[in-house]
């Protein structure tokens, strides 16, 4: 049977990036413990605009954990206190009556609020654009049985894919490191046939704009893998450098001055 | 205005390669001066924009979502169709086509249909090169299941994410071109009206919704990938974001819509559990395979605990009815049959708004009959799933399922090019109505998307700008100036209300009212009633709307209002369309026309036919204008499953 | 393209954190040996001078050993300077709430072990070996180690000090241990635990020798 919780919620609210930005404290009444957290959020919403309040801003599409939209740190965790869990999925029958929730964007100099919980993470799609893709224009594709992949390599490639790009990584690490999001995509497509060709050109320039987007470094702390909602593995933040350290100390000068001697 | 379909004539099979060949090109070197907007990033709209740049065309595509990856494509978990017979169990182009135009109940074009059935194949070549993770079997060949009933094992998948894996693979493709400016990405902005100059489309309008700007974007051609309109029911397995807004506004500037009743309904779906819902979540259907549908005999036994009601008390419906098919009859009879039980009381679950609106799918016998271990191998993931959005354990609690709104197979009307009646408009995927007819089979979808984006627009687009002068009109010109200012009266009318609901109440009420009378059946009664009561709604709408804050700011509620606002006109086209279609056909069922064993009956004499709707003004009745629909190869026939 | 050859391995976050490997591998290394070497203290004075002038005696290799560790050393710490300023600017506003659920207490306390191993090395070897110095009521002997050994651990601050320093050594190995792994690559699924157990299991090692050092002459191990 659902029961009825009533929460403080302490949320960050910030008009605008050039806003200073503050916490503001809310009642959420007569929360069912069915409710979705964005549902809860829905709740509070409403009874902020009926009070002539802004009401506040957060991202969200899918509600079904896929989209990658919505996140938010919950009580000190990106996405809440589920494991493998998007805040959309997250569920108040988690949370009991009188809990004080504390809800903040993710913090990152690379992910600038937009307002509220509302961060721009377009420093993601920019390391995709450098260099996170199979160059295949439409039409010059060969047969797609033509080229068979070991199912374990496709498989382990396609945990790497998983990522939905929502970005917990980067709240959750003590460095604000975007290592796991770039890591997971070069692995995706290094682990693939496919992928091979532009291979070392890509971790090259994937890690260079990772770098340039002011994200910090890996420290091995393995916060993202225990916050992402897909359950990607540090393991391939050990592979994106295994990559890189090849990719930049034998390929392809080395390649190169070989074959002109 | 006579439609012409356009569609090529002569054998199937060559019709479009002979449209291929009948194209006009653009030079390379001149690609760069036409300008291509794309309005959606999803499979249709991703994939259209990344094409368009690989051709070397200077492309805008748009998006309201922060990252093109994020389009609602993402969310289709089941699998995508080609005719690739890799099973070697029988499978072809000809039986994809002809089981598309079956499945959509004879309501689709011939023409299109093949040309679809045809591209499936490149589709997942194409998709397969860009590094799409599609399941594979250990000889490390690609692997197929059977889906929807098919009778051939045709489906490539990706675990339960095969629309995320081909959307990153569009979106992929389409930050390569970013990367090399060819495309200019614009998220976070929204598409609010077309321009129109002279008849032809010639740009949009948008709003950034970070800032609130609305400005003009000119071109020489603009494509439409903005999704179906099943959030006009409110509660729908889309995305939140998902609306009507860029489809209804190119409607309104001349652009026909055609088969707006034509929605899907989804059997298995998480059933609400409260008024405070705010969307549904589709649990696959495979569950039905093992799963056993049942509500309680006795109404007094709708509280007990499930597990204690005993084997005699149930009424294990679809196997009563159906002997033969049992709990696997077809999404849409397992859907009405769903909503008759808890119309008659006999629903379990939460009251919602006085409605215990939910069946019991059971896996007890399946546990008994196979061992938990088995049942958990095939369904494991999603009774986790259902696990975390109910907290309760399927493995000891029978499931609760209900029917949802899903996908809407109506859309702008296009010729077999896909441009709609404005010249210079083009609509792919879901957006359009063209392929799937009154019903969409599972699975194809995603193919739809893909080859609209990735082999039908690029030719038919190119075959469009050969014989246009590029950049005609720049954002000077008076119409262009003229549809800027009738976007902000508009923002500012909507601003300037100050009433007292808010635009989500609006919408939930809304979809409320088509849900229950132009949901999974309709009566010529109900939908009478829902076109009295819409226009009565809207006129609340616009005199008592409350919005909090400016128009020149990041405003959700201004953002909800706009779309809420279309959705209004849109539902009563709906409702009307509903109305005129007197037989049921796919998605559609009239209660007025169904055969004795409850069965949709269509009626080929009368209503073979698409109906495409056309704005005539501001509270004018739309005139119906029909597209025949003539069936060369697969002829027409009822289907049973008793 | 030209910015591509302009980058080096060692410009992005990876290769530094690889080049902190290697150096760390480089010092974790040497503290292994350094650890066996003392150890000996325990074989009694003879053995334990003789062990020292033993090195003593091939300076080449004396001053090989010496440069490489005060290069890694250097390495080790530009480096984490480097990144140390940039994580700071990564994340320019902290949260109110951060709950940390997966890391160790090694790995969030690497930057204060970090500095303190830093000030205790020059600490140490300050204490023993240039110039050598004394804190209690003797005078470091030039040639006899061992006695400079049992003197300078009768002094209880001293040991307290060194046993300090040791555990600290010894958390920032565990994470050190696992993280070069992680740095230069080194993953695989099936060896993953194994060889993280072992660099972690030598860590330990370590740390318990380098703690009982200091600990022998009061144990009565060294006298």
């Amino acid at each position: 049977m659902a029961r009825s919780m009533n929460l403080v919620l302490n949320v960050w609210r910030q008009k605008n990036a050039k806003d200073q930005g503050r916490f503001v404290r809310y009642d959420a009444k007569a929360i069912n413990d069915h409710m979705s957290f964005l549902e809860m959020l829905d709740v509070v919403n409403e009874d902020l605009a009926h009070k002539g309040e802004e009401p506040i801003a957060f991202d969200h599409d899918c509600r079904e954990g896929i989209c990658g939209s919505c996140g938010m740190v919950i009580n000190g965790v990106p996405h809440g206190p589920a494991k493998s869990t998007t805040a959309c999925q997250l569920h108040m029958r988690l949370f009991k009556d009188g809990d004080e929730i504390t809800i903040e964007p993710w913090r990152a100099g690379a992910f600038p609020v937009v307002r509220d919980l509302v961060v721009d993470r377009s420093a993601l799609d920019r390391i995709i654009q450098a260099g996170g893709y199979v160059s295949v224009r439409a039409g010059a594709a060969p047969e797609a049985n033509s080229l068979p992949v070991p199912k374990l390599d496709s498989d382990q490639a396609f945990d790497a894919a998983t990522c939905i790009g929502c970005g917990a990584c980067v709240a959750s690490c003590p460095n604000a490191s975007a290592a796991l999001f770039t890591a997971a995509k070069i692995s995706h497509l290094a682990l693939l046939p496919q992928g091979g060709p532009e291979r070392t050109d890509r971790v090259r320039k994937m890690v260079a704009q990772m770098d340039a987007e002011g994200f910090g470094h890996c420290s091995s702390h393995k916060e993202c893998e225990a916050v992402c909602p897909k359950d990607i593995s540090i393991s391939f933040i050990a592979k994106m450098n295994r990559e890189l350290i090849t990719a930049m100390s034998v390929a392809p000068n080395e390649i190169k001055s070989r074959s002109k001697g | 205005m006579q439609l012409d379909s356009r569609a090529p004539t002569g054998p199937i099979e060559q019709r479009w390669n002979e449209a291929r060949f009948k194209s006009k090109l653009v030079n390379p070197a001149n690609r760069r001066k036409y300008k291509v907007i794309v309005v959606g990033s999803g499979l249709a709209g991703g994939a259209a924009a990344a094409t368009f740049g690989e051709l070397g065309y200077n492309v805008s595509c748009f998006c309201y979502q922060d990252s093109p990856r994020r389009a609602h494509s993402i969310a289709a978990q089941g699998g995508i169709n080609a005719a690739k017979n890799y099973q070697n169990d029988g499978d072809s182009v000809y039986r994809l086509f002809y089981d598309t135009v079956k499945g959509g109940d004879f309501r689709a074009r011939e023409s299109n249909v093949y040309r679809l059935a045809e591209l499936s194949v490149n589709i997942i070549d194409q998709c397969v090169a860009q590094g799409v993770p599609f399941a594979r079997e250990y000889s490390g060949l690609l692997g197929n299941r059977s889906f929807g009933g098919a009778q051939v094992a045709r489906t490539f998948y990706a675990r339960g994410q095969t629309g995320q894996q081909l959307l990153l693979g569009a979106y992929q493709s389409l930050s390569k071109q970013i990367e090399q400016r060819t495309v200019k990405m614009h998220p976070r902005t929204e598409m609010l009206d077309l321009i129109v100059v002279d008849g032809v489309a010639r740009g949009i309008v948008t709003r950034d919704l970070v800032t609130g700007k609305v400005s003009a974007h000119t071109a020489d051609v603009v494509v439409l990938c903005s999704g179906g309109y099943g959030n006009v029911f409110y509660l729908s397995t889309n995305a939140k974001g998902c609306n009507t807004t860029a489809t209804w506004r190119s409607h309104r500037r001349g652009a026909y819509f055609a088969n707006p009743c034509f929605t899907q309904i989804h059997p298995t779906c998480i059933p609400q559990s409260g008024d405070y819902q705010s969307k549904l979540t589709l649990m696959s259907e495979s569950l039905r395979n093992d799963g056993r549908v049942w509500v309680p005999k006795n109404l007094a036994d709708l509280q007990r605990d499930p597990k204690n009601i005993p084997e005699a008390d149930r009424d294990y419906y679809l196997e009563r009815q159906y002997p033969s098919f049992g709990n696997l009859v077809p999404r849409d009879i397992a859907s009405r049959r769903a909503k008759e039980m808890c119309d008659l009381g006999k629903g379990v679950g939460p009251e919602v708004a006085g409605v215990r609106r939910g069946v019991y799918l059971d896996f007890g016998d399946a546990v008994k009959r196979l061992g938990r271990d088995a049942v958990a191998e095939r369904y494991d993931n999603l009774f986790q799933m259902y696990e975390r959005i109910t907290g309760e354990n399927p493995y000891e609690v029978p499931m609760r399922m209900y029917p949802a709104i899903h996908y809407t197979m109506g859309g702008l009307w296009v010729d077999y090019n896909l441009m709609s009646t404005i010249t210079g408009l083009f609509v792919g995927g879901e957006a359009n109505f063209s392929d799937h007819g009154a019903n969409r089979l599972g699975a194809s979808a995603l193919m739809q998307g893909l080859a609209d984006g990735y082999f039908v627009l690029p030719v038919t687009v190119s075959n469009y700008l050969a014989g246009v002068k590029p950049g005609g009109v720049d954002e000077s010109h008076p119409d262009v100036r003229r549809t800027v200012g009738e976007v902000e009266a508009r923002i500012q009318r909507l601003m300037s209300i100050r009433g007292k609901r808010t635009p989500e109440s609006f919408h939930r009420e809304l979809g409320t009212l088509m849900w229950d009378y132009c949901g999974m059946a309709r009566t010529e009664a109900g939908l009478k009633f829902a076109l009295a009561k819409i226009p009565e709604l809207k006129a609340e709408f616009y005199g008592n709307l409350s919005i909090v804050g400016s128009g020149e700011e990041y405003n959700i509620m201004l953002e909800k209002a706009g779309r809420t606002a279309d959705f209004f006109e849109l539902a009563e086209l709906t409702c009307r369309d509903a109305l005129d279609r007197e037989e049921s056909a796919g998605g559609h069922f009239r209660e007025e026309h169904q055969t004795e064993e409850g069965e949709a009956q269509r009626n080929d004499d009368a209503f073979s036919y698409v109906a495409a709707w056309e704005f005539t003004g501001e509270s004018l009745a739309p005139k119906l204008n029909k597209e025949p629909l003539s069936f060369e190869y697969v002829h027409p026939s009822q289907r049973s499953y008793k | 393209m030209a910015t591509q050859k302009a980058l080096t391995l060692l410009d992005t976050t990876v290769g530094k954190k690889a080049a902190l490997a290697v150096s760390g591998v480089i010092l974790f290394g040497f503290v292994i040996g350094h650890m066996l070497g003392n150890l000996q203290v325990m074989l009694g004075a003879e053995a334990y001078n003789a062990y020292a002038s033993g090195i003593k005696s091939k300076p080449l290799l004396l001053w090989g050993v010496r440069t490489v560790l005060v290069a890694a050393l250097l390495v080790h710490t530009v480096i984490v300077l480097e990144l140390y300023g940039k994580t700071i600017a990564a994340r320019p506003v902290a949260y109110k709430v951060k709950k940390h659920i997966a890391t160790s207490y090694a790995a969030m306390m690497m930057k204060y072990t970090g500095p303190v191993l830093l000030v205790y090395i020059i600490f140490h070897i300050a204490h023993f070996t240039y110039p050598g110095v004394s804190f209690g009521d003797y005078d470091p002997i030039a040639g006899d180690v061992y006695a400079n050994f049992v003197n300078a651990f009768r002094i209880p601050w001293v040991v307290a000090v060194y046993v300090i320093a040791n555990l600290m050594l010894g958390m920032h190995l565990y994470h050190g241990a696992f993280s070069m792994l992680q740095s230069v690559g080194l993953s695989h699924p099936r060896y993953n635990n194994r060889v993280k157990n072992i660099a972690r299991g030598l860590a330990f090692l370590v740390t318990a020798g380098n703690v009982l050092l200091p600990l022998t002459v009061f144990l009565g191990l060294a006298k």
